[in-house]
């Protein structure tokens, strides 16, 4: 019982004591550091003691001479965020903190560019966001311009320049009108990201075939299957013929190959034989009735 | 003094008892049961002899068979295991024979017709087929005819295909984290409602591929009460053609057994797409398809292999409508024969009939598989 109260006497006494010790402290430490640069802590007295820079994912321990200036070389400290300083004396302990910010100088983005395929003309189809990191891969929260560019092979070019908030910025772009892989850039100085988007073809438009007899059945070939902007289809899209007669159907999915679908059905007379791909239908034929 | 003990001795000896006698001297259909002989031994009757040829085929038994059929000259005893089994790899290949069922449908002094119902156990459930035997007396007893059926061989050829192939490379470890990944195909559900049915909700519906790839799909609908909290949650399973080409069209249908319609809020559907290396080869025509109305509803037809890839299982999803294009019902059949080139194969895809007056129109489409190839 009576050790006990002793034990809570001292731990009031050092609750007490520890902040009175820090504010009074004699160490001269800057107010930040920009992450990467050299800097100095001067502590006054005499003797020798350790000083201890106490950071996030970074712990440095130095032994110094009090009195005398204690040097950091550029790349001592580099995590962005608050640091804890402790000077540990023969008779004393002195505590302070300053602060690391990220380095001015950009030198890695990260950008993310979705989706990286989509169909032709879609209205704010595509975004770019973007995060700005120094050497040291810190955020780099203060506001800087960052320029979005995306750019087809045919050279039609979007540009857009955005300021990052919080060391982020995005912006939101439409797919053009023509397919091919597009070029996504973003850009800060001479640092830029390259992504790739590519735009394909959306649905078949204005689906067609035609029919021709072929021995004993009828040959169906639609004409070159393009979307409503005039590309082409691509290879493998599945274009469905239907034939129906009397009392009956036949139903094939063909793929495209070289731009059209082809295929052959059982000649019946009268049959009605359409065609169509995904939700679109195209034209219909009678078949020689 | 306590009776327990005795009573224990004497259960304890009649149980070894019976187990030596049941060892010793087992009744037939045990020991048929079990693989080791013969159910029914006798051939006196027309319905014995295809009961024991039933029997022999259970067992794969396929010599005894053989031997015991009345027109063996006119075929081998491969030919006879193949036109069961398949002569190419196919659903029956991995099979057996679960049960059969014996019909007479006519008999006389030396002959009768014996309707034999076969129902095999295969991976996607029961496969039934029948064959109607002619079975004819030989002296005392009677031997079954077998209705062969010999598969027609497709002539030594080289076909070219050149259909497209599509493979996907993800991205890699030592890819920047912001680089994007190949992008998932999308989907769209283009219809979908739900059902009320004797035995609980169905959702039907159709799953488009609107992208220029293809897809892995399969959806999930969740059940939600109209105090907002979920029933359950069930998957479409194999009511679906899990490979969905671009712009090809799907329909699926998800069972919510024991559920009624009355208790639903609303339906939170989730379709599900991946990217999948995968061929637009082979193509499938389904021909010569007809509804047939109730009694007896149905929709049957014939596949069609337009390529030259052999197709060793082939799934039919029929989709049907109404007269407003609604979807009413889809129904599914697994072909249990492999599909060899330009060889029509037959199939035949049940409507429940009180659904069969609703139906105007279908829409079918075959989802293939090949041992060994790429779908």
């Amino acid at each position: 019982m009576k050790a006990g109260f002793t034990w809570l006497l001292s731990g009031l006494a050092l609750a007490v004591m520890q902040p009175a010790i820090a504010q009074g402290g004699n160490m001269s430490l800057p107010k930040t550091v920009e992450a990467g640069n050299a800097f100095s802590v001067q502590c006054s007295g005499n003797g020798k003691a350790a000083l201890y820079l106490i950071g996030p994912e970074q712990v440095l321990r130095r032994d110094v001479q009090l009195g005398h200036a204690t040097f950091f070389p550029a790349g001592s400290v580099y995590n962005a965020g608050h640091y804890l300083v402790v000077l540990i004396g023969d008779s004393s302990t002195e505590s302070g903190s300053f602060d690391v910010i990220p380095a001015r100088k950009p030198t890695d983005l990260s950008f993310l560019a979705r989706p990286s395929r989509l169909p032709v003309g879609l209205h704010d189809g595509i975004t770019g966001a973007v995060y700005v990191y120094d050497a040291y891969q810190n955020l780099i929260t203060a506001p800087m311009q960052v320029s979005f560019e995306l750019s087809n092979p045919s050279g039609a070019v979007q540009k857009r320049l955005v300021a990052t908030r919080d060391g982020a910025a995005w912006t939101v772009m439409d797919s053009t009108a023509q397919q091919g892989t597009d070029k996504f850039v973003a850009r800060i100085g001479e640092i830029s990201s390259t992504r790739v988007v590519a735009q394909v073809p959306g649905d078949p438009c204005g689906l067609k075939m035609s029919a021709k007899q072929s021995g004993q059945g009828i040959e169906l070939v639609t004409d070159p299957v393009r979307d409503c902007n005039g590309n082409a289809v691509p290879d493998g899209t599945i274009v469905t013929f239907t034939e129906a007669f009397s009392g009956g159907q036949s139903t094939v999915d063909v793929p495209l190959k070289r731009g059209i679908a082809q295929v052959q059905l059982a000649d019946h007379n009268g049959a009605t034989i359409s065609v169509a791909s995904g939700v679109v239908m195209g034209n219909q034929i009678r078949w020689k009735e | 003094m306590s009776k327990g003990p005795l009573l224990a001795s004497v259960l304890g000896g009649a149980t070894v008892a019976l187990v030596v006698i049941g060892t010793m001297w087992p009744v037939p259909s045990a020991v048929a049961y079990a693989g080791g002989g013969r159910l029914l031994s006798s051939t006196s009757t027309p319905e014995e002899a295809v009961t024991k040829l039933g029997d022999e085929i259970r067992t794969q038994s396929w010599e005894k068979a053989y031997a015991s059929l009345a027109n063996k000259a006119e075929f081998t005893e491969p030919e006879f295991v193949h036109d069961l089994t398949g002569y190419y790899p196919s659903l029956l290949t991995y099979t057996t024979l679960d049960k059969f069922e014996v019909r007479p449908l006519h008999s006389s002094a030396d002959n009768a017709e014996i309707e034999l119902k076969l129902y095999w156990a295969t991976v996607v459930g029961d496969s039934v087929s029948t064959r109607d035997l002619h079975v004819v007396r030989n002296g005392d007893h009677w031997e079954s005819a077998w209705p062969i059926v010999k598969e027609p061989t497709v002539p030594p050829q080289v076909i070219a295909v050149n259909y497209l192939r599509w493979d996907v490379i993800y991205r890699g470890p030592g890819d920047d984290w912001g680089a994007q990944d190949v992008e998932a195909p999308h989907l769209r559900i283009v219809d979908m409602h739900p059902l009320e049915r004797a035995d609980g909700v169905v959702i039907l519906g159709e799953l488009l591929n609107e992208d220029v790839v293809p897809a892995y799909v399969s959806v999930t609908a969740t059940l939600v009460s109209k105090n907002q909290l979920p029933i359950a949650t069930e998957g479409s399973f194999d009511k679906i053609s899990h490979l969905l080409l671009p712009k090809q069209v799907t329909p699926f249908l998800i069972k919510f057994p024991g559920v009624s319609l009355s208790d639903v809020g609303s339906v939170r559907m989730t379709p599900l797409s991946a990217l999948i290396a995968a061929s637009a080869d082979p193509v499938i025509e389904i021909g010569n398809e007809e509804l047939h109305p109730a009694p007896g509803a149905s929709l049957t037809g014939q596949l069609i292999n337009q390529s030259g890839q052999i197709v060793n299982v082939a799934h039919v999803l029929g989709t049907f409508y109404d007269k407003s294009g609604q979807v009413v019902w889809v129904a599914d059949q697994y072909v249990n024969q492999a599909l060899l080139p330009q060889i029509p194969v037959p199939f035949e895809i049940h409507v429940p009939e009180d659904l069969a007056r609703n139906i105007s129109t279908q829409r079918t489409v075959v989802a293939t598989y090949s041992f060994g190839g790429s779908q």
